[in-house]
């Protein structure tokens, strides 16, 4: 009996030990959870998305000028990645407007900029989140009266492990060569 | 004339009496902001709500980082509060000779300030409501058209801040009775991310010094405001993440 248990404990541990070493690093960005739902409604936290490398950045749906870009500067990434790089790479555009950005808003984008959503997430955080996320991000912004975002814009990568190892605000189909340079070695490392 | 004045300056430490705790009922209201926005053209609507009397002090958060190890300075998580976080303190979680107890807590982050007041069931004021309290004199609500209160606050301003920080709670209460959002310590807002004024100083050195003279950045066409507007500019340049050796906070509610 007492082997037996000794064995249960043991495949416990062994079987637990990975769960109990997903503390993340005190310089990882999972340090914050942060619950969302995407366009699919389906919730998550944002710390499963650790084991991959992530493109992250801010943007509300009813935004007529600079988050098309912010859009299309994640899809110039894309382009030129390889294959084998694109499928490891996760891309996470988090509303900085949750009030409005409801699962089918985002969807529609989704659908609109034709996002390949088994790579793209589009996401609303709960309103208490909103700053904090743009915090860890160093994204400024101020709602207007208007119901329009001013905010500054940029695309942060994540290693694996959440950590932010570069960030760019130029935004457009054009990528920053640095950022995508540090893109791809991201890829390769991991 | 005398008498007068000196009973207006008993009233605020009235209804302090009566009020009690650590927070301060404000009636909120409409009110005149000294920035321009060029979205928001009528006055800024304030709901009521209660704000701490002082800024947290170094005993307070003591309090709080023992009971929330996980902001101890040697635990923190690193994006959420720079290598000076709490530096001035002993150890994490002693204080020592540069950090007394009754003095406000400083070297702290936003996400460190959040933290606190979520912890307490409160929130960071915003912006408004700091701006709306803080035009207030120990007689008037509002006291930013009189020159003298406005030199007031600039010689506040003035001094070295590398002198000792005075203890919390040594000033007289303004008109809503609260105390030291004038000539003690910068303070968080909420909402200071929203504040987009000076140009991004993000990469120009120390927080204490260069991100300062981001200031200087600003155009400001108010001078009557200027010391509403150093405020502005210290928290438009700071990242969520950085801590000063001036910067605090309190925390405010809303009022049901």
């Amino acid at each position: 009996m007492n082997k037996l248990l000794a064995i249960v404990g043991l495949c416990l541990l062994l079987v637990c030990t990975p769960a109990f070493a997903a503390q993340p690093p005190k310089d990882s960005v999972y340090a914050l959870p942060l619950p969302l739902v995407d366009q699919d409604g389906r919730s998550f936290d944002w710390r499963e998305r650790r084991g991959t490398v992530q493109l992250v950045s801010m943007f509300y749906t009813s935004c007529q000028y600079i988050c098309p870009l912010i859009v299309d500067s994640g899809k110039a990434i894309e382009r030129q990645l390889s294959a084998t790089e694109r499928a490891r790479l996760g891309l996470l555009l988090i509303s900085m407007d949750p009030a409005r950005d409801t699962p089918t808003a985002l969807r529609k984008v989704a659908t609109q900029r034709k996002l390949d959503t088994t790579r793209w997430t589009l996401a609303r955080p709960r309103p208490q989140d909103v700053r904090s996320i743009a915090g860890l991000l160093g994204i400024r912004y101020r709602l207007l009266e208007d119901g329009e975002f001013n905010h500054t814009s940029a695309l942060v990568l994540l290693d694996a492990d959440g950590r932010i190892i570069a960030r760019t605000e130029r935004m457009g189909s054009r990528p920053d060569a640095d950022f995508m340079a540090a893109v791809k070695l991201a890829l390769a490392t991991d | 004339m005398r008498r007068l004045a000196a009973l207006l300056l008993l009233l605020p430490l009235a209804g302090l009496a009566a009020g009690g705790g650590d927070y301060v009922k404000l009636p909120g209201g409409a009110f005149r902001t000294a920035l321009k926005y060029e979205d928001r053209t009528g006055p800024t609507r304030i709901a009521p709500f209660a704000m701490m009397r002082t800024p947290v002090s170094n005993a307070r958060f003591l309090a709080f980082v023992r009971t929330h190890p996980e902001w101890r300075r040697d635990r923190v998580a690193s994006v959420m509060a720079e290598p000076r976080y709490l530096s001035h303190w002993a150890g994490p979680v002693s204080l020592g000779e540069t950090a007394r107890p009754d003095q406000p807590v400083v070297q702290v982050s936003w996400f460190a300030a959040q933290a606190y007041c979520e912890a307490e069931g409160a929130r960071l004021p915003t912006w408004d409501e700091w701006e709306y309290a803080a035009a207030a004199d120990e007689t008037r609500t509002d006291a930013r058209r009189d020159p003298r209160w406005r030199e007031r606050i600039l010689s506040w301003y003035s001094r070295p801040s590398n002198a000792p920080l005075q203890r919390v709670g040594l000033q007289a209460p303004n008109a809503y009775g609260v105390q030291e959002l004038h000539g003690l310590v910068w303070e968080w807002t909420e909402d200071a991310s929203a504040l987009m004024i000076a140009e991004d100083n993000r990469n120009q050195g120390d927080a204490d010094n260069a991100r300062f003279c981001g200031a200087g950045a600003l155009s400001m066409d108010d001078r009557d405001n200027y010391a509403v507007l150093m405020r502005v500019a210290m928290l438009s340049s700071l990242g969520a993440r950085d801590t000063t050796a001036n910067m605090g906070f309190r925390c405010a509610k809303d009022l049901p």
